[in-house]
């Protein structure tokens, strides 16, 4: 079932286009990444996705719904979006942060009921974040303020994920720490994943499918075998490069030629 | 330092705020009440006590009417204009700082609370107290006049640096201080030379019409920004973050701002631009109490005017029989502190 779809959406602001012609479904329970380079429009795709920027051609639509009809009320009971840090000033613990995920759900004026205090203590749980409940954010590590984002995340109940550049500030081990948390939600709850991302191989690895733009435009969309290939990613990228697998999974692995 | 935190990490409930505020409600009573007793005229707590009881015990000191009247017409409308405008600037103050993202913006130090004087002073060359709410109302004009001006320099949904911050509000207060000066210059209106203790803070023209006005505004304004108390708390993470999670962040930011201005500009038209109380009082209270908004509006509410009725009480009292404007107090307390944030903001 179609969960997220982009029916030739365009989108520019005062000046060039930054998305043009883009088209894609986003079926229910899959795990998909956006990749492309700087400048491509991955990310302003995804704000279009979460409908907070109105595309000016073509529609983007949710649940069957025109994105541009449904209150905001609406949409953050459905889709949750990830962002690359924490932006708060105050010093919110990181409990108090997973409960702020609970809003979409309370009226404006409330407290938060006994449901939301569960809800937040297992969304605490698979991000594996209890440790840190008490703990304010700015004494966080880059990872485990990331897991807190998710847990925020988790607690909007969505049935779609939305993550810009989820990792973008982490290490190695933080990064996979976090797709293992994405993938494992993927598979167990079927939680849906859109992913904007610029690490060509975790894409690869986690995904199911690939949606590559350059320009605004989709050069290449599937499975990441068929569009992760040394053409298409030369082709983006501007960049020469080589191809090989991964030795467990025989996914695609994507490295410069370095010549 | 550990006692406060652990005090700040309870979960916010109904329960923890209605205890919160009631304990510090004490708090303003007990200034409010030793307030009235302080000056010059030897008035005390028992004297009035006797006096008001219909006991009529044998030889007891009753209040002379001149006593009464010092008590009751100037003492007490002072501490209730005190408490108003208080909770007014400190108020404000935590909403400036959650829609500007900076906890060092204050209506004062922005220049919202020179727009409001503005507007005020305005008004009075003009002759608008003629009118119901002429004052009050232009002085709301001047507020959003400011806060346009500080806005559209933020920009929408971005955060307002420190830096940006203390440029605005240096330059929008260099406008509006040129204003004043300037109406004061080509006025010889009498009401005018009263309003020259405007630019500093001054408590000593509190009258009912002000108290009226004041309290009117104040409390309707802190009704809407109440209700929205929790979004402060999503607000203060970014526009985007606030329509991520099902915030309408344009609308309710308006309206946050409006309410803000109103409540500013309700303690501008009573009193002048007193300053750093909406900077200093938010800032220990999220210490103790922590930065929940369903906890920390009331709180600074009450804690803003108690510390305003005891600034005025010093200001009544040091430097007795003579008085200074109560701003020159509060600037006194307000500029250090300041002072000692920024440069803590800047050195982390």
């Amino acid at each position: 079932m179609t969960l997220l779809q982009s029916e030739n959406i365009g989108f520019r602001y005062d000046g060039p286009w930054v998305l043009r012609r883009v088209s894609f479904n986003i079926g229910e329970g899959s795990f998909v990444g956006i990749l492309g380079p700087n400048g491509s429009g991955k990310s302003t795709l995804l704000k279009i996705m979460d409908g907070i920027l109105t595309p000016r051609e073509g529609r983007a639509t949710m649940d069957g719904r025109d994105i541009g009809t449904m209150s905001r009320r609406d949409i953050a009971r459905r889709a949750a979006v990830v962002p690359q840090d924490y932006t708060g000033i105050f010093t919110f613990t990181a409990r108090e942060i997973v409960l702020m995920g609970r809003s979409p759900h309370l009226d404006p004026w409330s407290f938060e009921g006994k449901r939301d205090h569960e809800i937040v203590s297992r969304v605490m749980a698979q991000t594996d974040t209890q440790g840190f409940a008490d703990r304010s954010l700015d004494q966080l590590s880059g990872g485990e303020r990331q897991r807190v984002l998710i847990a925020r995340a988790l607690a909007q109940e969505p049935r779609v994920m939305l993550l810009d550049e989820p990792t973008a500030f982490l290490d190695i081990r933080h990064q996979v720490e976090i797709m293992n948390i994405l993938k494992l939600l993927n598979k167990e709850e079927g939680l849906t994943v859109l992913a904007v991302t610029h690490d060509i191989n975790l894409a690869s690895l986690y995904c199911d499918r690939i949606i590559l733009l350059n320009g605004g435009t989709i050069h290449a969309e599937g499975p990441p075998a068929e569009v992760m290939t040394a053409d298409n990613i030369e082709a983006v990228y501007g960049l020469p490069v080589v191809s090989g697998s991964h030795e467990l999974t025989g996914r695609p692995v994507i490295m410069p030629r370095m010549e | 330092m550990s006692f406060l935190s652990s005090f700040s990490l309870q979960p916010v409930t109904l329960g923890r705020v209605i205890k919160i505020s009631l304990l510090l409600l004490l708090l303003f009573l007990t200034v409010s009440i030793i307030s009235l007793f302080a000056g010059a005229a030897d008035i005390t707590l028992p004297i009035v006590i006797r006096d008001l009881l219909p006991l009529g015990a044998e030889g007891h000191k009753a209040l002379s009417p001149s006593e009464k009247s010092i008590l009751f017409s100037i003492r007490l409308p002072r501490v209730i204009l005190a408490g108003l405008v208080g909770a007014a600037l400190s108020i404000s103050g935590v909403v400036f700082q959650a829609l500007l993202r900076n906890p060092l913006a204050d209506p004062y130090i922005l220049g919202i609370s020179a727009g409001s004087a503005v507007g005020a002073v305005t008004g009075i060359l003009l002759g608008a107290e003629a009118l119901i709410l002429g004052i009050p109302g232009m002085a709301f004009l001047g507020a959003i006049l400011a806060v346009l001006v500080v806005f559209g320099i933020a920009g929408t949904g971005r955060r307002l640096e420190t830096s940006t911050l203390l440029l605005t509000g240096v330059m929008v207060n260099a406008f509006f201080s040129a204003v004043i000066l300037f109406v004061f210059s080509i006025s010889d209106n009498l009401q005018l030379q009263r309003a020259i203790y405007w630019t500093m803070g001054d408590l000593s023209l509190a009258d009912d019409q002000a108290i009226i006005y004041a309290g009117f505004f104040l409390f309707a304004g802190m009704a809407f920004i109440y209700k929205y108390a929790r979004f402060l708390n999503i607000l203060a993470m970014g526009e985007d973050t606030a329509l991520q999670l099902g915030i309408p962040a344009g609308k309710t930011k308006i309206i946050l701002l409006t309410a803000a201005s109103l409540v500013t500009a309700a303690a501008v038209a009573a009193s002048g631009t007193i300053g750093f109380i909406g900077l200093i009082i938010p800032h220990i209270l999220r210490l103790i109490v922590g930065p929940d908004h369903r906890i920390l509006l009331p709180a600074a509410f009450l804690c803003g005017g108690a510390f305003l009725v005891f600034a005025d009480t010093m200001a009544r009292c040091l430097v007795s029989p003579a008085e200074l404007p109560v701003g020159v107090i509060t600037a006194l307390c307000g500029a250090p502190y300041f002072l000692a944030l920024l440069r803590r903001r800047l050195s982390s």
